[in-house]
């Protein structure tokens, strides 16, 4: 029971991190951010709950009411009397609104809801078990199924009570000998149906073969359990093969126990879309036929999104399936997203003289001007779709940033226009001797420094420019320099350490993930040891070791404007970190599997997640909410890119197809396919007309992206509906096609005047 | 991931043999059947979860190859100890052996000398990790430059020469647009070319860019001119440079028409000097030279038939550019000819032709008969063979009667020990043993005694090179096996007959020290790897029988020799044994030494076992070298045993 004694003082932990950091967070910038933080984040999550009326209001509140249930249950009395306190609830209220808590999970199809948003209380899962009987016991198991979630999982069976909860689901008895009649009956009737309803019945089957082969491995028929899984596995879609591969290894109860994949199909409901014509037939079908066992495992472990409507084609299913845990619900991607950009500060004044002067030295006319002024009052118009300026706090620009904004404008003077007629250069970075060992690579927005993770546990700097990298001198010789002059800041560089490339040591497994901080004071690596490090580009040494995960940690990414950093890794949540906090500020949970890359929305309002259960999730920071889920693809996520403008995502998986997401909709718009293997790197250039990408198949690719986002007519219906339909049109959209030596490209990067970097390492 | 059908995937289950041995080695006896079953399901199951967690790692690393470190990664997250010891980069220490209807993976561990360790040089330090830039696409086409793939890969030449219609099928067409014709042109008109012709085969341009051109000069002049080292630079240029492709018509029209011009004016250096450009575009891997046979091989054949190739025919070597052409013309038929084309047959035909033809001259017919004594022993068996009184009885003519011209004299000779080299070899692998001079002369007519001691010769040294074999062989078992293998037989492979260490690549090679005027790149092409064919002799059949006595009776006593499948028979096929310490009843040869390791292996006929290795230097230093151990001729065993 090792868990639940954990369990509780993990979700307090949590809850004290959430109130306590984001003060913190909002304290240490509430000068930075040159505005005052309007109220402290945690009464916009807990106590404006009660306050708001109508459906989210009691959804919140009976959050809170499980939250309490269970800190009681447990003895907390302290935190309860906190929360409460935090909350303004009545005791009484308590009470009754626990009674009604249970009302509605006995309820039912309520019950996903209400176990829906007692997840997202620690910090939004959609993690959905099974409901067992009784409301308290309820209440408990999730939370300790939750727990689970936090990267306190156990390998043993021991030390996962809730796991002998969630199966006992499967206690069940029916004939063992009937399965396959169950099925092949079920599989006679859909394909007797109308053409229209097939396709979308067909969903059903492979939710069903796996609940069905996992209940007849549970109640030990082994020998008919493989006869089943020989029978049908061949009817279940390709892309599910993977997780059919973890499924025929497990043949006995003994197994279930620690695996985490089948936890994954236990806790989370299978999620199919399906029009009400198409659901009233099956289960007309199903109650003619009494067919029980089949209506019991939908009920239980299937959550059918019903819509009203056409029902949809094969092409049209298809291009949505193939996540672990279904597809989306279509409430999931309802919350607004503010996807719109961040006003530019304004620096004028130097930005002009200098400009000029610039010009002037270059001997050219000075009829660029206009050119600057129209996009000085582009960012000045406030974009509808924009998050408040200081809806995250965020750090203060130091003049050294001015600076460095200066002269990004002055690069994008003369940045090169892109299309389909004007294709970009490609410089390529081919690391030699890597010997199978370069796992990362990041660029700096300016372009002047690479960083590389190795197997080898190293993290490697060079300077792709003519200036060499040189640390700080030592504090005793510090000392001796005259803090007066005016170079001062050249004078605390020590000369002889320069060199091109410096090797940082520190961590003790594979590095994974490296990311340059903008202003290229710092970079992150995340790696096999399960620590996060923040290194110094002054004095290339480590700073700091952010532990939290305990498992691997795939990758880590700096936000746009500094300070703020998410991790994420094989634990399956990420963190959201301020480089002055060793604790995290954010954890989002809800992905089924590991995951694999993380990206930070332009306005770093928003991180988006990939994952290894084949979704992308999109984050709200100042909540911690989960606001989009993308499914589609049908192998682990390895990329993600946010277009410039914010509005469009691209990721990019393993079986080699890249997705384009309208975020503000949620929708998906686009497919390229064209890649043989892992898509490592996307990158959309300065001006978003070009998306890049790079893969294992040791191509880049250029695609067109603004005809891919043209092309796409998002009327009100499919808005509504979530249906697309996707043009066959990859081939138009593939710009080139660039082969390398045998080298995989794990990165790209568009400099600031729109040159294309490629990065990876020769494997001859 | 191996397998893919689906059906077998519930049933695949460790053999409970396995857990058995496995049993053993750690000194549980006697385990019941059905602890056997339900360890061998319970440790599928956990190797398959840890398989699986070990893929992640594979990739995040970015690799298409699982290392034994995913799997200490996977061990890790499981909270298990990692293995220790299995640490290597390149190999893993399991070697496979099959036969008899097993398969059989054992773990090979030899037996080190400290001395040999601490007496061997170091080995050159791993190169550090460097970074190199260089332009993947300028404004959307890619330079054609060493560091990027060239830009019609060899597998596309080839399809396109010899299946000019699938070029342009519409799966083929979606497959990669732009990399066939779209990538020098901007990708619009590529789209637009692609729809108006995508039923006509796409035309090929031939414009070469002004480095084209400038390349072109210079290498076909340094290839002609008078600078040796200039011109061992420009074949090196050729043999290696992957951006050939669009020049490849323009050599081919140089070379057929230098061959025509020099031939008339006998010019035997220039003549020499093409062939070598030959060589070094067959040579170069990216090319693909099929479409431009129908220049060349006249060319090569004019070559070796010609005959007149010089201005003095009694003073200058024109045997030595007829033998290097007709070696040329050997690796064009085995590398280009089909059934489609027939090119080895109609060669064939060519030759056989002017050798019956009794006008023949001398110079002819010693290219004729070089020309074909290349294509094998096959070819020399059924065709020259049978005609070698005839031609004896002409050489005799020349030799002992009146003088009518040295030239014919000089012919006569080379062909007479021409004849004699090439048959000399195949008769002593064919001709049952008595080697006696009056049943030869009988056979072979006026060369029946020559040919005799030249047999004799080939025999003895065919038995002397099979102890060498033997020994080089040993250095199998030795630190690094296949390096030291391929130094060893590189020694002594100077004067072999070809039927048993047969180098393939014996040509003359372009000379690989030379200074490139390239810097070394990691794109450059490692030179072609060796490849050595060791055949076992039959004096190994033998010793096999003892060695299995010594198995059974080891097996008993060393519980290393738990890694043989525990229901042995009596022909037990594979075996490892292992005498640490203990002196057992070795075979014959080697037994006064107890240290020592034999692994017999024995394999089934077609079976051949491939070692592979390379050295973990610098990819542009690297050498591969691989060793193939090819049994197809002996059908029983095979020793690798050490003296």
């Amino acid at each position: 029971m090792a868990a639940v004694q954990d369990a509780p003082v993990e979700a307090d932990n949590e809850k004290e991190i959430k109130t306590e950091t984001l003060n913190d967070a909002a304290g240490n910038h509430a000068s930075a951010a040159g505005g005052v933080i309007p109220s402290p984040p945690v009464a916009s999550t807990s106590s404006s709950g009660p306050a708001k009326a109508g459906g989210p209001g009691s959804e919140e509140q009976q959050t809170l009411m499980a939250v309490l249930q269970f800190l009681k249950k447990n003895n907390f009395v302290g935190a309860v009397d906190v929360l409460r306190r935090e909350a303004g609830i009545l005791e009484d209220s308590d009470e009754s609104q626990g009674q009604e808590l249970a009302a509605s999970a006995l309820g039912g199809a309520e019950a996903g809801d209400a176990t829906c948003t007692l997840s997202r209380a620690s910090s939004c899962t959609t993690s959905t078990p099974a409901v067992a009987a009784a409301p308290a016991k309820g209440a408990g198991e999730h939370c300790s199924t939750l727990s689970a979630a936090f990267g306190k999982r156990k390998e043993s069976g021991e030390d996962q009570p809730d796991v002998n909860v969630v199966l006992s689901a499967y206690s069940q008895q029916g004939d063992p000998a009937l399965y396959q009649g169950y099925y092949s009956g079920l599989k006679k009737f859909v394909e007797s149906v109308l053409d229209c309803h097939r396709a979308e019945l067909s969903q059903l089957f492979y939710p069903l073969f796996v609940h069905m082969y996992l209940e007849l491995v549970y109640n030990n028929h082994e020998t008919e359990a493989k006869a089943f899984f020989e029978k049908f596995s061949g009817d279940q879609e390709c892309y599910y093969q993977d997780d059919l591969r973890v499924l025929s290894g497990l043949t006995k109860k003994e197994h279930m126990k620690g695996n985490e994949t089948l936890l994954d199909f236990r806790t989370s409901k299978f999620v199919l879309r399906i029009s009400r014509d198409s659901y009233q037939l099956l289960k007309r079908h199903l109650q003619e036929r009494q067919n029980n066992q089949i209506w019991n495992i939908i009920q239980e472990h299937l959550y059918i999104d019903i819509f009203d409507g056409m029902p949809r084609s094969k092409s049209q299913i298809d291009s949505m399936s193939g996540s672990l845990a279904g597809e989306a619900k279509r409430e999931a991607n309802k919350a607004k997203v503010f996807y719109g950009l961040l006003k530019e500060p304004e620096i004028d004044v130097p930005l002009d003289d200098e400009d000029e002067e610039g010009e002037n030295e270059e001997g050219k006319p000075k009829k660029k001007k206009p050119k600057k002024d129209s996009m000085g009052s582009k960012s000045k118009k406030q974009d509808p779709n924009a998050p408040q300026q200081n809806r995250i706090p965020l750090p203060e620009l130091k003049d050294s940033d001015k600076l460095d904004k200066i002269m990004y404008m002055k690069e994008a003077t003369k940045r090169i226009r892109l299309g389909p007629e004007s294709l970009p250069s490609i410089c390529f970075y081919t690391f030699l001797n890597a010997y199978q060992g370069l796992t990362a690579v990041d660029f700096t927005d300016d372009s002047s420094l690479i960083a590389g993770g190795f197997a080898d546990s190293t993290v490697r700097v060079w300077s792709v420019t003519p200036k060499k990298l040189r640390s700080v001198k030592s504090a005793a010789d510090l000392n001796l320099i005259d803090k007066e002059s005016d170079d001062v800041l050249e004078r605390i560089m020590d000369e002889k350490s320069a060199s091109e490339s410096k090797i940082l040591y520190g961590h003790s497994g594979p590095v994974y993930g490296v990311s340059f901080s903008p202003d290229r004071n710092y970079l992150l690596s995340c790696s096999e040891d399960g620590t996060v490090r923040l290194w110094s580009l002054q004095t290339f040494t480590c700073l700091v070791g952010y532990k939290g995960h305990n498992y691997p940690v795939w990758d880590t990414q700096f936000s746009p404007y500094g300070y703020y950093f998410i991790s994420g890794g094989h634990d399956r949540v990420a963190r959201l970190w301020a480089t002055d906090h060793y604790q995290p500020l954010r954890m989002f949970a809800g992905h089924l599997a590991d995951i694999t890359c993380t990206q930070f929305h332009p306005n770093s309002n928003y991180v988006a997640t990939g994952s290894a259960d084949r979704t992308v999730r999109l984050w709200d920071i100042l909540n911690g909410n989960c606001v989009r889920i993308f499914t589609g693809h049908k192998g682990p996520i390895h990329s993600l890119a946010f277009s410039p403008n914010g509005k469009y995502l691209a990721s990019g998986a393993t079986d080699g197809r890249v997705l384009l997401w309208d975020i503000g909709h949620g929708l998906m718009i686009g497919e390229l396919k064209g890649h043989t293997d892992t898509v490592y790197s996307l990158k959309f250039s300065r001006d978003g007309e070009i998306l890049a990408s790079g893969s294992m198949d040791n191509t880049v690719r250029l695609w067109d992206s603004i005809k891919a986002f043209d092309d796409i007519e998002t009327d009100d219906f499919t808005a509504a509906t979530g249906h697309i339909h996707l043009p066959e049109n990859s081939q138009e959209l593939l710009l080139g096609t660039y082969m390398t030596k045998s080298t995989p490209v794990i990165h790209l990067h568009f400099t600031r005047r729109n040159l294309l970097l490629a990065a990876g390492a020769y494997n001859p | 991931m191996a397998d893919e059908r689906r059906p077998k995937q519930c049933s695949l289950v460790l053999p409970t043999e396995s857990m058995k041995v496995m049993a053993e080695s750690v000194g549980v006896g006697q385990l019941q059947e059905e602890c056997c079953v339900a360890l061998s399901e319970e440790v599928s199951y956990r190797i398959k979860e840890i398989a699986q967690d070990a893929l992640k790692f594979m990739h995040h690393g970015k690799r298409r190859k699982l290392t034994t470190n995913d799997i200490d990664h996977a061990l890790k997250l499981k909270n298990v100890e990692p293995l220790y010891g299995f640490q290597s980069q390149e190999f893993i220490p399991f070697r496979f052996a099959s036969g008899g209807g097993r398969e059989l993976h054992f773990y090979e561990e030899k037996e080190v000398d400290l001395s040999d360790i601490i007496n061997t040089p170091l080995p050159r330090v791993p190169l550090d990790v460097s970074l190199k830039a260089h332009w993947l696409s300028i404004e959307g086409v890619q330079p054609a430059i060493p560091e990027n793939p060239p830009p019609v890969s060899k597998e596309q030449q080839k399809v396109e020469s010899t299946e000019p219609l699938k070029a342009v099928k519409p799966g083929q067409e979606e497959e990669g647009p732009v990399q066939g014709k779209g990538q020098g042109v901007t990708s619009a008109e590529s789209k637009g070319k692609e729809k108006s012709i995508s039923r006509l085969k796409p035309r090929s341009t031939h414009e070469l860019s002004v480095e084209q051109q400038l390349y072109y000069k210079e290498i076909t002049e340094a290839c002609v001119g008078s600078c040796e080292a200039k011109r061992a630079e420009a074949l090196q240029s050729i043999a290696t440079d992957p951006g050939l492709y669009q020049m490849l018509p323009r050599f081919s029209t140089f070379i057929s028409e230098g061959v025509r011009v020099n031939v008339v004016q006998n010019n035997l250096a220039l003549l020499i000097y093409l062939m070598r450009m030959v060589k070094a575009l067959m040579d170069n891997p990216t090319l693909y030279l099929e479409k431009y046979l129908h220049e060349l091989i006249p060319a090569v054949v004019t070559c070796i038939v010609s005959k007149q190739l010089c201005l003095r025919p009694d003073m200058d070597n024109h045997w030595a550019l007829r033998d290097f052409a007709a070696r040329l013309m050997a690796q064009i038929c085995k590398t280009f000819s089909t059934t489609n084309n027939n090119i080895q047959s109609r060669i064939t035909k060519t030759f056989t032709k002017s050798l019956l033809d009794d006008k023949t001259q001398w110079t002819t017919r010693y290219g004729s008969i070089a020309g074909l004594a290349e294509l094998g022993p096959d070819v020399i068996k059924t065709l020259i063979l049978p005609r070698l009184s005839i031609e004896g009885a002409r050489i005799k003519a020349v030799v002992e009667g009146p003088v009518i011209s040295n030239i014919d004299k000089i012919g006569a000779d080379h062909v007479q020990s021409l004849l004699l080299k090439h048959c000399a070899s195949v008769i002593a692998k064919t001709r049952p043993l008595p080697d006696n001079v009056d049943q030869y002369r009988a056979d072979y007519g006026y060369l029946g005694s020559m040919l005799c001691s030249h047999v004799v010769k080939a025999r003895a040294q065919a038995a002397l090179q099979a102890q060498q074999v033997n020994r080089t062989t040993l250095t199998i078992t030795q630190p690094r096996p296949t390096l030291t293998l391929s130094q060893g037989v590189s020694t002594g492979s100077g004067p072999r007959t070809p039927n048993i260490i047969k180098v393939p690549s014996s040509l003359t090679l372009p000379v690989q020290t030379l200074v490139s005027t390239r810097p070394v790149t990691p794109a450059q092409p490692s030179p072609p790897a060796t490849k050595y064919i060791v055949m076992s002799t039959s004096t190994a059949a033998a010793t096999s029988p003892q060695v299995v006595i010594s198995l059974t009776s080891s097996r008993s006593s060393s519980p290393i020799t738990s890694t043989a499948p525990s229901s042995t028979s009596t022909l037990q096929p594979l075996v490892k044994v292992e005498h640490t310490g203990q002196s057992v009843t070795t075979p014959g040869a080697g037994g006064s030494r107890t240290l020592q390791k034999y692994i017999v292996v024995s394999l089934p006929s077609a079976v051949s076992s491939e070692v592979k290795a390379s050295s973990l230097s610098s990819p542009s230093t690297a050498v591969d070298s691989t060793v193939k151990a090819d049994r197809t001729e002996l059908p029983g065993a095979s020793t690798h045993s050490s003296h």
